[in-house]
């Protein structure tokens, strides 16, 4: 007889129960995909059910209100898009330009002084941003707008945007410079031989080979202001407001999430509803757009073949 | 110029070049600058906004207790100074005469918390006192009968519908309720997963799969996150609307990815040493993972989940969704409880029309960022302080 035969079945057995228990801990991340996917989805059909697709995708009027109630949400989209170009407008340019300088030009003092600071300005909860848009940057966009003798809503597009602009600079700045510092020296030690400027080296050979992970970074960001809401209940508007001028008050996605859940509706009529049909679409543009940054991400680190991003 | 001329190498458009590069670098300079400006101006607009709320005006009138006042609390200070004094204050009259009984018909001057607006005129802010008020109030600075002191209702408080009297205690102990839901949950899911991915699943197409739909996870607008937490953990369990615990399960969904991916990260960073010496011993995989991979990857994973905590406490847009931004006085006592988190009573707050909640929005704010920023930091020690260099 194996005098270990006994204590080896049972920790056979343990070895069993404790790899299933982590593999169950993991599914729970895969459950909690599909939850959203399929807690929206639902809710979502019901209310295309009682409401036209057609009209909701295409349809330029939107008020859900109890009578006459039209749900199109073109207005909405083209907000969430004004908003979100005008934050791209400022991270990209900003936010890439502090990761070229931190990790191209930056000694270690000022690295390790300034990025820490960039983590706090990306820990900072976006309802704080939210109130500061309200407060402070919206009236001055109107005053500004005001000198110039333009008129401005106190919950533009362009307030909203802008601040939501600075919150996404240390997302595309951190992320990057992590790229940016990726890519092998030898790239920039060989550009330089060959009589290149910094600036020349950077542009034309730096950044082209980071590219895949910046385009990556910038996808993120963008996803990021489609969902963003704090920002946008708290300073943009919430009229359904189908206009190309920043200057005036628009609605995004998200607020009109928030609104239909907060307003005292029952959970079946279709202004509630509207919220979910509003969140399977938000669900489904960010996720590609996720898929699509991950892929381009993937894509860099296999070409330099780095593990720590 | 001509020495130029003589040099066979010479790029005339070289000037051009080096001018291009040095833009560029200032470009490049020229945008921290304003990031890092930016996070000045904004602090500071904050803690300016934010400071007179920690002070409080008070005024010294006189004040008479008896049976009538008992009844209409109002009619225990006079007349002309009904107005000024909190309204607050006044109702709480029968509580105050119940902890201090030897107060009972006596006449005394005392202390009063002043009205908000007789607060915001004391702080040199803009006010709606009438004239007569006014007067009154210029009379009793000039007298030292108003006084500005600490503000200990703002710590000691829940919401109030009148600002003089609202604070953040009910929000603090909602937040900590949730968080402590939050983090019993995120913690121990997270790091079994970063073991499962690290140690024990094999790098198939599964895994592959699950490892993107990780990081997808972490960039799934937090919205989204509200309306699962509503449909599944209110609707399908039949969880309290409101509760910590509902936002707290919801906020762990939000938090797994960012644990998860500092976990694998502080796993991968111990050595295949210590796991060969191990299995050389003979110990089981669950053995090396459990009394040598685990310990060393702790401090690591520790600093993970401060951050993830850190991001959760400032989360605010899956909370409204399942109500907690309902209005709670008091402060919840069970993770069952209808409650409301710091943010989201932030989120309340700035939309009151009156000027005495802007500055306790901003107060609101520079607690919570502070909270934030001490979190941030611990989470920077631990990690330099437990770093093996391997």
């Amino acid at each position: 007889m194996n005098p270990f035969a006994s204590t080896n079945q049972y920790r056979e057995k343990q070895e069993k129960a404790i790899t299933a228990l982590l593999f169950a801990a993991t599914a729970i991340t895969v459950f909690t995909t599909f939850g959203i996917l399929f807690s929206i989805l639902f809710e979502a059909i019901e209310f295309f059910q009682i409401r036209s697709f057609w009209y909701f995708i295409t349809g330029s009027e939107w008020s859900p209100g109890i009578e006459d109630s039209k749900f199109g949400a073109v207005p909405i989209f083209a907000g969430t898009f004004m908003i979100t170009f005008i934050a791209l407008l400022v991270a990209i340019p900003v936010g890439l330009g502090s990761a070229i300088y931190m990790s191209e030009l930056a000694s270690d003092n000022i690295r390790n002084i300034v990025k820490p600071l960039l983590e706090i300005l990306a820990g900072i909860p976006t309802v704080v941003y939210g109130f500061f848009a309200a407060l402070t940057l919206a009236p001055l966009v109107v005053q500004v707008s005001h000198f110039f003798g333009l008129d401005a809503s106190f919950n533009s597009a362009l307030a909203c945007g802008l601040i939501m602009g600075v919150m996404m600079i240390p997302l595309i700045s951190s992320l990057s410079d992590d790229v940016i510092t990726a890519v092998p020296d030898f790239q920039r030690q060989a550009a330089l031989a060959l009589g290149m400027t910094q600036g020349e080296t950077i542009r034309n050979i730096v950044l082209p080979s980071a590219m895949p992970g910046i385009i990556s970074a910038c996808l993120l960001a963008a996803s990021r202001a489609l969902g963003e809401t704090m920002i946008v209940v708290m300073a943009a508007g919430l009229r359904a407001n189908l206009t190309w001028n920043p200057l005036e008050d628009m609605t995004t996605v998200t607020v009109r999430i928030v609104d239909a859940m907060v307003g005292d509706q029952a959970f079946d009529s279709p202004a509630t509803l509207s919220a979910f049909a509003l969140g399977l679409v938000l669900f489904i543009v960010t996720l590609i757009i996720n898929v699509f940054s991950l892929i381009m991400i993937r894509k860099f680190k296999e070409k330099y073949r780095i593990n720590t991003l | 110029m001509s020495h130029h001329q003589d040099n066979p190498f010479y790029d005339p458009s070289l000037k051009k070049r080096h001018r291009a590069s040095k833009y560029f670098l200032w470009y490049a300079k020229g945008s921290l600058i304003f990031s890092i400006g930016f996070l000045c101006f904004f602090l500071l607009d904050i803690v300016i906004t934010g400071l007179p709320a920690f002070k409080q005006t008070y005024i010294n009138i006189e004040v008479s207790f008896n049976e009538k006042t008992i009844k209409s609390t109002r009619k225990a200070i006079d007349k002309k100074y009904r107005r000024l004094a909190s309204r607050a204050w006044l109702r709480n009259i029968p509580r105050l005469l119940e902890q201090q009984p030897e107060l009972m018909n006596t006449t005394q001057y005392m202390w009063v918390l002043a009205d908000d607006q007789v607060d915001q005129y004391a702080k040199q802010h803009h006010h709606k006192l009438k004239p007569k008020q006014l007067a009154l109030v210029e009379e009793m600075i000039a007298s030292d009968q108003l006084d500005i002191q600490f503000n200990t209702l703002f710590f000691s408080k829940g919401d109030s519908k009148i600002p003089e009297y609202s604070g953040i205690l009910s929000s603090v102990i909602g937040t900590i309720l949730t968080l402590l839901v939050t983090m019993a949950v995120a913690f121990p899911i997270g790091t079994m997963t970063a073991v499962y991915l690290e140690e024990f699943a094999e790098d198939n197409r599964f895994s592959q799969w699950i490892e993107i739909n990780i990081n997808n996870l972490a960039a799934i607008p937090s919205i989204l996150f509200g309306l699962l937490g509503l449909a599944v953990f209110i609707n399908l369990f039949g969880m309290p609307r409101s509760s910590p615990l509902v936002g707290g399960l919801t906020l762990a969904l939000m938090t797994l990815p960012i644990i998860i991916v500092s976990a694998r990260a502080a796993l991968r960073s111990v050595p295949d040493r210590i796991r060969q010496a191990g299995y050389g011993l003979g110990l089981t995989k669950i053995q090396v993972v459990k009394d040598h991979v685990l310990p060393l990857a702790f401090p690591g994973i520790m600093t993970g989940s401060i951050i993830g905590m850190a991001q959760a406490i400032g989360e605010t847009a899956p909370l409204i969704i399942i109500g907690m931004i309902a209005f709670i006085p008091d402060s919840p006592s069970s993770i069952m409880q209808a409650s409301t988190v710091l943010p989201a009573q932030i989120f309340t707050w700035a939309g009151m029309p009156e000027r005495a909640y802007v500055e306790r929005t901003a107060a609101g704010i520079i607690v919570l960022l502070s909270v934030l920023i001490s979190l941030n930091t611990i989470a920077v020690y631990l990690r330099k302080k437990f770093e093996v260099k391997w």
